[in-house]
Parts: structure tokens; C-alpha cells; sequence
């Protein structure tokens, strides 16, 4: 029993695989900011960022369309924005009326642009994010982040998130495998599964076991780091040197963001 | 205190007692001792106090009264990283001995705990590794391997400490038969005093000289192998079989 969704690389030989995780990262984390800095309406500067994510994942020999599809995981967070389409002020495209009230909600035309906006900013952010997730092995990452001095505690605790949530998993899978096994029909044909309150208060029974063996298993994970001479701080291995091809990749892709950025200014 | 050939017991415990938080008495005042180079199986049935009496032995649990002696040392907070080195205890859940996103982390933990510079943790990863005939494993992630490798992987990060006593919680629970076959063959092949905890009476048969056994938070019996388990009336009254 696995949750293989979790599990994003691919393996390839690429130039991009074979970039230090640290330049990877800070490459990542500038195309983010690059997307978030695009002023509202740079529509062509949009583009011209997922060109640039298209290069680099052609380049890393990964399926765009493998990216493109996983991203829509991003989709239903995105809907979050959906209020900007009513709250930012400017010439009003259509007006509902909300109905039992005298009130009006009108979307303007201010509020399409930013919405858009933010919706192409996320999924081109979220859309890089899987391409370091698919070309670079989670160890690695765990290392990039290290070697770009985040503290300690945090790479460990998200060390600690990405080992558990497999084992999490597991045992979510096989809760719910003894609950579907036991989920069967009376002989009199009775409605299948109960009411929707019984089945929530399964549901609220089994996340509640969950949380309890959670809690026992950091007690005995405590106890195992304990016994290796853990006393409160995570000492990791050393880091690796950077290569000149490293700064050459980095400096190219930073100066590519940075013009696209004075360019989406300009247009 | 019991000394052979003018050395001291790797691991003596005496008269220790324990109750937990909730009130419950798990340890009643155990008292034994385990010798360099001696391979000792601790069996007794579930609740007896095998686990919570293992936790002791490197004072992850502290006794209320009694004392518990390492390598001739005083288990007191001065000593404890000195001891926990000492000591290689492995949990009977591999997932929760092995809580790195790699093999190689995990294995090098204790001695970058210990102290080692890269060299030798390299070193010792690579030796632990290799005595559990994993040596190709360092870059693995624990959730890819099977539950056999996770199991020799957990012994590797305890011996890549070089300790001086192995204490292994349940090593054979939840293998096939060839995964058990295998460790079994590993455990004799391990030159190391060890200290094993089962309910694998076969296993305790035919690797074990010498067994104890606890049961209600004592050692009701401790003694050769062969002995105990020629008594089916004592396995019987501790809810033990013989083989």
C-alpha cells in the first residue's frame, strides 16, 4: 500500500536533474517572487514566464502535460480569489441582484483583471514548484534547503511530514479498507451505509483514532532519536560545494526573470 | 554484584521498579544481568514488562527505585550520551526507528549525535550497512523498502554507533519466513553481546544459550535455554510454549 501521488519524481538525466538542489531552489523561490511582482493585466509578461517554465521542463525532459494536469490539483485553492471579482472597485460589467435583500453584487471590470491575474500567477508558481518536485529527489530538496539557511527545526519538521505522511497514509488506507469490509448489506435489502450522521460519526470515530496513534508513534519516534544521543538539536551531514555550471544555469535564469520583469513594467 | 572472570556485566539491573504516570505498576523489582559476548533472549508474555524494561536500560524511562548499571556506569544524567551510545536499542516498529527522509540520514545519525567528524560517520555508515548486507541502500528512502529491509536498516543505525549491547525489541514480529530466516541469519552471524526480546520461542531455541523470563514486571526464571524450556509446566503458568 502505497500513496504514490506523493511521490513526484521522475527520473531522468538532465542538466536540470543534475542542478545542485540549492540552485534549484532559489530559482524556484525567484520565479515565485518574479510572479508575484507582475503587475495586474501584464498579460504578455505571463506568457512570457510560461514559456520560460515550458523551456526549462522541455529541457528537464519532463511531460508538460503530466505538469499541466497535476497542477489543477491548484485549481480549487485558486477558487479562493473568486471574492476579488466583487471587492475591487471600478466600472461594473454585471450586476446580481442577491436575492430576499435590496443589495446588489457587481463584478467590475478592475476585479476580472485582478482575478486572472491571480489566478495565472498561482498556477504558473504552483506549475514550477512540481517541476523542482518532479526533477529533484525529496532528500535533495531537504539539502537545498538546508544549504540556503533555513533553520534547522523547520527543514526537520518538514523532513519529518514528508517520512510520516506515507506511514500516515498506510494507515488511513487500512482504516478504510476494515470499514469498506464491513460495509455490507442486510439480507432485506436495507439502505446501504447507513445515514449520512451515522457515517460521519465513523468518520469522526476513525480520525480521532488516527490522531491518538499519531500522537503514541511521536512518542516512540522520540524515544528512538532519544536513544541515538538526540538531546533537542538535529545535527545534519555536511553540504556539498557548488559547481561553476550551477552559477552559470542560476545567473542565466535570474537575468531571464529579471528583464521579463522590467519588460512586463515597460509594456 | 555479579562478576564473571573479573569483569563487570555489560548490563546489570538491580531491584528496579517502575510505575507508570497512570498509577499502573509495570516493573516490580527485576533484577538480572547480561555478560560480554552473551546472547540472552528475554521472552514473557505481552504485558509482562519486556518493552518498558528495555527503555530503562538507557534511561529513555527513569525506575522509581533500583539501579541500572552500564559497562560498570551509573545510569545518572552525567553519563547518559555516554550510555545511549553504549546501548543500541531497536524498536520493534522500524517506521518509528527510521524517521529520515534517507537511509544514509538515518544510519548517520547516532555518530553525528556522537560527535564524529564526516570521515568517520562515512566510514561508519558504510560498516553498519554493509554488516547488515544493505551495503548498496545509503541513498534509499525508508518508504521504498520492504518491511525485512526497513528491519535490517533500523539494526544498522544502532550498530553504526559501535555499542556495546544490543538490544533488540521483537526483531522477527511481522516477517515472512524468509524475511525471519534472514534475520535470524543475521543475528548469528553479529559478533555482539545482545539482549533479545521475542515471543519467537523457535528463534530462542535455536540462537539463545541463555533466556529469561519476566512475567507481571518480574524475572521469574533466567537460566540455559535448554533447561527452561525442558519445564513445560513453568511456560505454561507464564503463557509460553516450548517450541
Amino acid at each position: 500500500m502505497h500513496l504514490h501521488v506523493l511521490d513526484q519524481y521522475r527520473h531522468a538525466d538532465s542538466p536540470v536533474h543534475r542542478l545542485d538542489p540549492r540552485v534549484k531552489l532559489v530559482a524556484v523561490l525567484a520565479f515565485i517572487l518574479a510572479c508575484a511582482l507582475t503587475p495586474d493585466g501584464a498579460w504578455l509578461a505571463f506568457v512570457a514566464l510560461a514559456l520560460l517554465w515550458l523551456a526549462v521542463t522541455l529541457v528537464a525532459d519532463v511531460s508538460p502535460g503530466l505538469l499541466l494536469r497535476r497542477g489543477l490539483i491548484a485549481l480549487p485553492f485558486m477558487l479562493a480569489a473568486v471574492t476579488v471579482l466583487f471587492s475591487i472597485s471600478g466600472n461594473p460589467l454585471l450586476v446580481i441582484p442577491l436575492p430576499f435583500t435590496d443589495h446588489t453584487l457587481a463584478i467590475t471590470d478592475n476585479g476580472v483583471v485582478r482575478f486572472f491575474t491571480i489566478m495565472f500567477k498561482s498556477w504558473l508558481s504552483v506549475l514550477m514548484a512540481l517541476l523542482l518536485s518532479a526533477t529533484t529527489i525529496f532528500p535533495d530538496i531537504m539539502r537545498g534547503l538546508r544549504g540556503i539557511g533555513v533553520p534547522n527545526v523547520l527543514v526537520g519538521v518538514i523532513g519529518f511530514m514528508y517520512r510520516y505522511i506515507f506511514v500516515l497514509g498506510d494507515e488511513v488506507l487500512r482504516l478504510m479498507r476494515a470499514r469498506e469490509a464491513r460495509m455490507a448489506r442486510g439480507p432485506a435489502g436495507q439502505k446501504h451505509g447507513g445515514t449520512v450522521f451515522w457515517r460521519a460519526r465513523i468518520v469522526g470515530g476513525m480520525v480521532g483514532s488516527l490522531f491518538v496513534r499519531s500522537l503514541d508513534r511521536s512518542d516512540r519516534v522520540y524515544n528512538a532519536m532519544a536513544s541515538r544521543g538526540y538531546t533537542g538539536e538535529i545535527i545534519w551531514p555536511d553540504k556539498p560545494a557548488l559547481h561553476g555550471a550551477d552559477f552559470a544555469w542560476a545567473g542565466a535564469f535570474l537575468v531571464v526573470l529579471v528583464v521579463i520583469e522590467l519588460w512586463a513594467r515597460l509594456l | 554484584m555479579t562478576e564473571i572472570n573479573g569483569h563487570e556485566p555489560v548490563l546489570h539491573v538491580h531491584d528496579l521498579r517502575y510505575t507508570y504516570p497512570d498509577g499502573r505498576q509495570a516493573l516490580h523489582g527485576v533484577t538480572m544481568h547480561v555478560n560480554h559476548g552473551e546472547k540472552v533472549a528475554l521472552v514473557g508474555p505481552n504485558g509482562a514488562g519486556k518493552s518498558t524494561l528495555m527503555l530503562h536500560f538507557n534511561g529513555i524511562l527513569k525506575g522509581t527505585t533500583g539501579q541500572v548499571r552500564v559497562d560498570g556506569m551509573d545510569l545518572v544524567k552525567d553519563n547518559l550520551g555516554v550510555i545511549r551510545a553504549k546501548v543500541g536499542l531497536v524498536f520493534q516498529n522500524p517506521d518509528d526507528q527510521l524517521f529520515s527522509t534517507t537511509v544514509f540520514e538515518d544510519v548517520a545519525f547516532g555518530p553525528l549525535h556522537m560527535g564524529y567528524p564526516k570521515d568517520e560517520v562515512q566510514r561508519r555508515v558504510h560498516m553498519a550497512l554493509h554488516m547488515v548486507g544493505v551495503g548498496d541502500f545509503a541513498e534509499r528512502m525508508p518508504h521504498h523498502l520492504s518491511v525485512g529491509e526497513r528491519k535490517r536498516v533500523a539494526m544498522a543505525t544502532v550498530l553504526a554507533m559501535d555499542p556495546s549491547i544490543l538490544v533488540l525489541d521483537e526483531p522477527t514480529a511481522g516477517l515472512d519466513p524468509r524475511g525471519r530466516r534472514a534475520l535470524i541469519n543475521l543475528l548469528r552471524g553479529l559478533d555482539a553481546t545482545m539482549l533479545v526480546s521475542t515471543h519467537d520461542m523457535p528463534l530462542v531455541a535455536e540462537l539463545f544459550d541463555r533466556m529469561i523470563v519476566l512475567d507481571g514486571g518480574q524475572v521469574v526464571a533466567d537460566g540455559p535455554t535448554a533447561e527452561i524450556m525442558a519445564d513445560p509446566a513453568l511456560l505454561e503458568q507464564h503463557g509460553l510454549e516450548a517450541p
